[in-house]
């Protein structure tokens, strides 16, 4: 959608796959990812083979591949639970570097990290690839419930406008010699949390009213309508397809 | 003889919690007219605004729009020939793109394609806002986003258009710039203000809804110049503005 902003996640290009329709990439990557997890977690070569999968993806867009592992950072918090896991499972144990770990703990944590990894690169490359309004879009095109489309495209319309909102509460407090400086002014930042919410509130039932004024009844028209050709279908399915002959060929193998 | 753009007769309303916002209001709006609607806070104008177009209803009275009065039936209709602009135009602009925004209106009513981006094309060409088509509104500054409401409105090409508080928070070159789009339209316009002077500058005929009646009904200049009737009714001008010099002026 041309001079749109962009968000932070995204990353300006122009290549095969930023031009390819938004549905089609939501649809690749969940179908990839569905691959990913069904693949067997001992057949270690596959997911070997889905990281070099992506890394041509993220080559063919464009997007180099520290901008996609700096936002893997993203997956750390999820990462120490996997790593958690060889020390508090049950079974037979084994002995790495004198510390006795479960197997199947390190099975399960190898299996966490490696799809949760592949996942969220995924992600990572659809979001460096699509506008945000694009995925709503997509998501829309895809049939998913019109409410929820809905309330994630007023959260992108509104961000900005109720942070900025907050900014000059901020402002306004610190104007009169405010400063949150222990548990003591906690009350206040709830008060201001709470008028923000009230005030946000109010901008609801003024854009609903808007919306109405302008004939809105409970569902919002269609403006852009594009479909997909099999040739978009068919780009798309290039990595979903390349996954699952590696998913079966593990199966097979195993 | 076409009906009037806008006709209300006898229009009362009481709010659920009992407070009576309207007593009774008259007003009848000719095609083309370009009406100011003065009155002190709480006089009842945003009431009388949202019986325009049907989110409010059921007292006494009746609203005509163009013929059509206003009725749960019609309320498509009528929603699509009232254009309300709000004062605040992040309460208009909900969508994420202007296109989109303007699109809107006429893509709820039903309008799709190539007919849909030319009526786009067209409000948007006639607020000189063509191309920040693609632009997110919260992007935009303050003046631009106004316009853009308008737009959203005109798409509907409806038959009166009403905004409510339009040179509010405007600076002035923004101010002037919405005047001349304003003049530049071909249809009727029912001005909410508190700005006597933009009353005065744009249009020739003015109202006061002072306590929910229709309290004065004349030509702008007139009511302006009538020291008597504006105290009554808390409506002060400007430090130093004369309502004569400016009617010679506009002349």
């Amino acid at each position: 959608m041309g001079a749109g902003h962009g968000h932070r996640l995204y990353r300006h290009a122009h290549s095969r796959v930023h031009t390819l329709l938004a549905h089609c990439k939501l649809a690749a990557v969940f179908g990839f990812v569905l691959v990913v997890v069904a693949t067997p977690r001992e057949a270690m070569w596959a997911f070997a083979l889905y990281a070099g999968l992506l890394a041509g993806v993220a080559a063919y867009a464009r997007v180099p591949v520290t901008f996609v592992l700096r936002r893997l950072v993203f997956e750390v918090p999820f990462v120490a639970f996997a790593l958690l896991l060889p020390f508090v499972a049950e079974g037979p144990y084994t002995h790495v570097l004198g510390v006795s770990l479960s197997e199947s703990g390190l099975w399960g944590a190898w299996n966490i990290l490696a799809k949760g990894t592949l996942g969220v690169a995924a992600s990572v490359l659809l979001a460096a690839t699509t506008e945000l309004r694009e995925v709503l879009l997509g998501l829309q095109r895809l049939r998913m419930p019109s409410l929820l489309v809905q309330i994630a495209s007023f959260m992108i319309r509104y961000g900005d406008v109720i942070t900025d909102e907050m900014r000059r509460m901020r402002i306004a407090r610190e104007s009169r010699g405010f400063r949150a400086r222990g548990v003591r002014h906690w009350g206040v930042l709830g008060k201001s949390a709470g008028a923000l919410f009230i005030r946000s509130y109010e901008r609801g039932e003024r854009v609903h009213l808007a919306m109405v004024s302008r004939g809105y009844t409970g569902s919002m028209p269609v403006i852009d309508e594009v479909t997909a050709t099999a040739v978009d279908w068919r780009r798309a399915a290039a990595l979903p397809g390349a996954a699952l002959v590696v998913c079966l060929t593990g199966w097979i193998l195993l | 003889m076409t009906a009037p753009s806008l006709e209300v007769s006898g229009l009362a309303y009481a709010y659920p919690d009992g407070h009576q916002a309207l007593f009774g209001v008259d007003l009848t709006i000719a095609r083309g007219e370009r009406v100011a609607l003065l009155g002190p806070n709480g006089a009842g104008k945003t009431t009388l605004v949202l019986h325009l177009n049907g989110i409010l209803g059921g007292g006494a009275g009746s609203v005509t729009v163009a013929g059509l009065p206003v009725e749960k039936r019609n309320v498509a209709e009528i929603r699509r020939r009232v254009g309300i602009v709000f004062q605040d135009p992040d309460d208009q602009l909900f969508m994420p793109t202007v296109r989109e925004d303007v699109a809107f209106g006429p893509a709820t009513a039903g309008l799709r394609g190539a007919e849909l981006t030319a009526r786009v094309e067209a409000a948007l060409e006639r607020v000189g806002m063509a191309e920040f088509a693609d632009r997110p509104p919260h992007h935009l500054s303050f003046g631009q986003r106004r316009r853009v409401a308008v737009a959203t409105v005109l798409a509907m090409e409806p038959e009166i258009l009403v905004l409510d508080e339009p040179s509010s928070n405007l600076d002035p070159a923004s101010r002037r710039e919405l005047a001349d789009i304003l003049r530049s339209l071909d249809v009727t316009v029912l001005m909410v203000t508190h700005d006597l002077p933009y009353a005065m500058e744009l249009c020739p005929r003015s109202l006061i809804l002072s306590d929910g009646i229709i309290a004065a009904d004349g030509p702008t200049g007139d009511i302006l110049a009538d020291e008597d009737l504006m105290h009554r009714h808390r409506l002060e001008l400007p430090f130093g503005y004369d309502p004569r010099a400016a009617a010679s002026a506009r002349r």
